[in-house]
C-alpha cells in the first residue's frame, strides 16, 4: 500500500538493457543456425535406411522433448563437470539451447521432408543431377518452405525459454531484470519493462522472419 | 558424502515429484475452466469480447513464463499482495494453461463445419443450445490429442515454479545437489524421471491422433 510506481528510475539502465537483450538474441541466433543445421542433418539420417541410426534421432528426440528445458541445462552445466567437461555459463546455454531446439528442428523437418512429392525427386534423377544436387537444390527448399512458418514458431519458443539462463548467470535479459531490481528494489516495474521487452522481440521476430521467409520461398510460403 | 545412497536419492526425487504432479493437475484443471469460459468469449459474437480474449492469448504465449512468475511473485507484492511461491506457481500456470489450451480449443471449434452451425440453426436451436448439442461434442474430440499434447508441456513447464522457491522436483534435485555433489546422477535422475511422466502422455496424444486421423476418413 502506498507505493507508487515509478518507471522513470529505470532509464538509468537503459545501457543494461541493450547488452542483456544481445546476449538473448546473440544465444537464440547460434542455437537457431545451429539448431536448424542439426536439424536437417538429423531428419535426413532419419529417413537412412539403418534402423539403428533412426532408433538413435528417435531416441534423442523423444528424450530432448519430454523433459524440462531448465533440467537439460542444469544437467550440462552442474552435471558434465563432475565427469571433466566444464563449460562456461555462457558455452552451457549456447549448448542446451541447441541440443533443445535441434530436437524440435528435427521433428519438424522431418514433417517437411516427408511432404515433398517423390516426383520431385525422380524428376531431378531423370534430369541427371546428383543425389546430393537433387536434395540441395530440390528437395530441401521446398521442405524448409513447407515447414517455415513451424521453424519460425520454434525459434521464437526458444527465445522465450532463453529467459531461463539467467539461473545459470548467464547475463541474458531476465539476469539484467533480476540485477536492477536487486539495485533500486522496484522489482514490479522492472520485470513488467522486461517482460515488455521479451514481448516487443517476440512479435517484431516473428513479423521479420515472417517477412524474411515471404523472400527466401518467394511464392511457396503462404 | 556417503550418508546418501542412490535410492536415497531416488526415493526422495520420486516423493518430490508428486508436488510436480500436483501442481500439474492443479494448472491442467484450473487452466481449463478458466481456458472454456475465454474459449466462450473466444467465439462469441461480442467483437471487443474476442479482440481482449485474443491479447490475452497473445501475451502469455509471448513472454517467457519465467517473467510471468517473477512479476506475480516479486512484483506484486510491491502492489501490497502477499504471496506464496505455492500461491504464485498455482496462479500462473493457471493462467498460463488458460491462455493455450483457448487456442487451441478454439482450433477445434473453427474446424468445425460452417454448415453445422446452420443446420442446427434451422432446427430451432438457439445459440447456447448450438454450442452444447451440435458444435462442442465435435469439437470436443477433435480437441483431446492436442490437449493431450500440451499436458506434456505443462509438466515441463512446472519445473519452473523451482526457481521461485517451490519445492518440487527440479528445486529437490537442487537441494540434494547442494548437500550431496553428484549433480550428474541427480539431474540424471530427475530427467528420467521427467520423461517418464511425460512420454507415455507423448505416446497417449499421437495414439488418439492417429484414432481420429482413422475414423475422421
Amino acid at each position: 500500500m502506498g507505493y507508487e510506481l515509478d518507471f522513470g528510475a529505470l532509464l538509468q539502465y537503459l545501457g543494461l538493457f541493450l547488452e542483456g537483450t544481445a546476449v538473448t538474441l546473440g544465444l537464440t541466433a547460434v542455437a537457431s543456425l545451429f539448431g536448424i543445421a542439426l536439424g536437417i542433418a538429423g531428419a535426413c539420417a532419419f529417413r537412412s535406411k539403418h534402423l539403428w541410426l533412426r532408433r538413435v534421432i528417435a531416441g534423442y528426440v523423444e528424450l530432448i522433448r519430454n523433459t524440462p528445458f531448465i533440467v537439460q541445462m542444469f544437467f550440462l552445466f552442474f552435471g558434465l563437470p563432475s565427469i571433466g567437461l566444464r563449460l562456461s555459463a555462457l558455452q552451457a546455454a549456447a549448448l542446451a539451447m541447441t541440443i533443445n531446439l535441434t530436437a524440435y528442428a528435427i521433428e519438424i523437418l522431418r514433417a517437411g521432408l516427408e511432404a515433398v512429392p517423390p516426383g520431385q525427386r525422380e524428376a531431378g534423377r531423370s534430369m541427371g543431377l546428383s543425389p546430393l544436387l537433387i536434395f540441395g537444390f530440390i528437395v530441401l527448399p521446398q521442405a524448409l518452405a513447407n515447414v517455415y512458418p513451424a521453424l519460425v514458431g520454434q525459434i521464437t519458443i526458444t527465445m522465450l525459454e532463453s529467459a531461463v539462463v539467467s539461473q545459470i548467470a548467464v547475463v541474458d535479459l531476465t539476469h539484467v531484470a533480476d540485477y536492477i531490481q536487486s539495485r533500486n528494489f522496484r522489482s514490479f516495474e522492472t520485470y513488467l519493462v522486461i517482460t515488455l521487452i521479451y514481448l516487443v522481440l517476440a512479435v517484431l521476430m516473428r513479423r521479420m522472419l515472417a517477412l524474411a521467409g515471404r523472400q527466401l520461398f518467394a511464392g511457396r510460403v503462404r | 558424502m556417503t550418508d546418501f545412497t542412490l535410492w536415497d536419492l531416488v526415493r526422495n526425487l520420486l516423493l518430490a515429484s508428486r508436488w510436480t504432479l500436483l501442481l500439474s493437475a492443479i494448472a491442467f484443471a484450473g487452466g481449463g475452466i478458466v481456458g472454456l469460459a475465454l474459449l466462450l468469449v473466444r467465439i462469441g459474437r461480442n467483437k471487443y469480447g474476442r479482440k481482449a480474449v485474443m491479447l490475452y492469448v497473445e501475451l502469455f504465449q509471448s513472454t517467457p513464463l519465467l517473467l510471468q512468475l517473477f512479476l506475480v511473485y516479486f512484483g506484486l507484492p510491491k502492489l501490497g499482495l502477499d504471496v506464496s511461491a505455492w500461491l504464485a506457481a498455482a496462479v500462473c500456470l493457471t493462467l498460463y494453461s488458460s491462455a493455450f489450451l483457448t487456442d487451441i480449443w478454439r482450433g477445434s471449434v473453427e474446424a468445425i463445419p460452417r454448415g453445422q452451425w446452420d443446420g442446427s440453426a434451422s432446427l430451432g436451436l438457439h445459440y447456447l443450445a448450438q454450442l452444447r448439442l451440435v458444435i462442442l461434442p465435435q469439437a470436443t474430440r477433435m480437441a483431446i490429442p492436442p490437449t493431450v499434447g500440451f499436458l506434456v508441456q505443462l509438466v515441463k513447464s512446472t519445473a519452473l515454479a523451482s526457481i521461485v522457491g517451490y519445492h518440487e522436483l527440479t528445486k529437490t534435485a537442487q537441494i540434494l545437489t547442494n548437500a550431496t555433489f553428484q549433480p550428474f546422477v541427480i539431474y540424471g535422475l530427475v530427467a528420467l524421471i521427467y520423461f517418464a511422466i511425460c512420454f507415455p502422455l507423448t505416446k497417449w496424444s499421437r495414439g488418439l491422433e492417429r484414432r481420429l486421423a482413422v475414423s475422421s476418413h
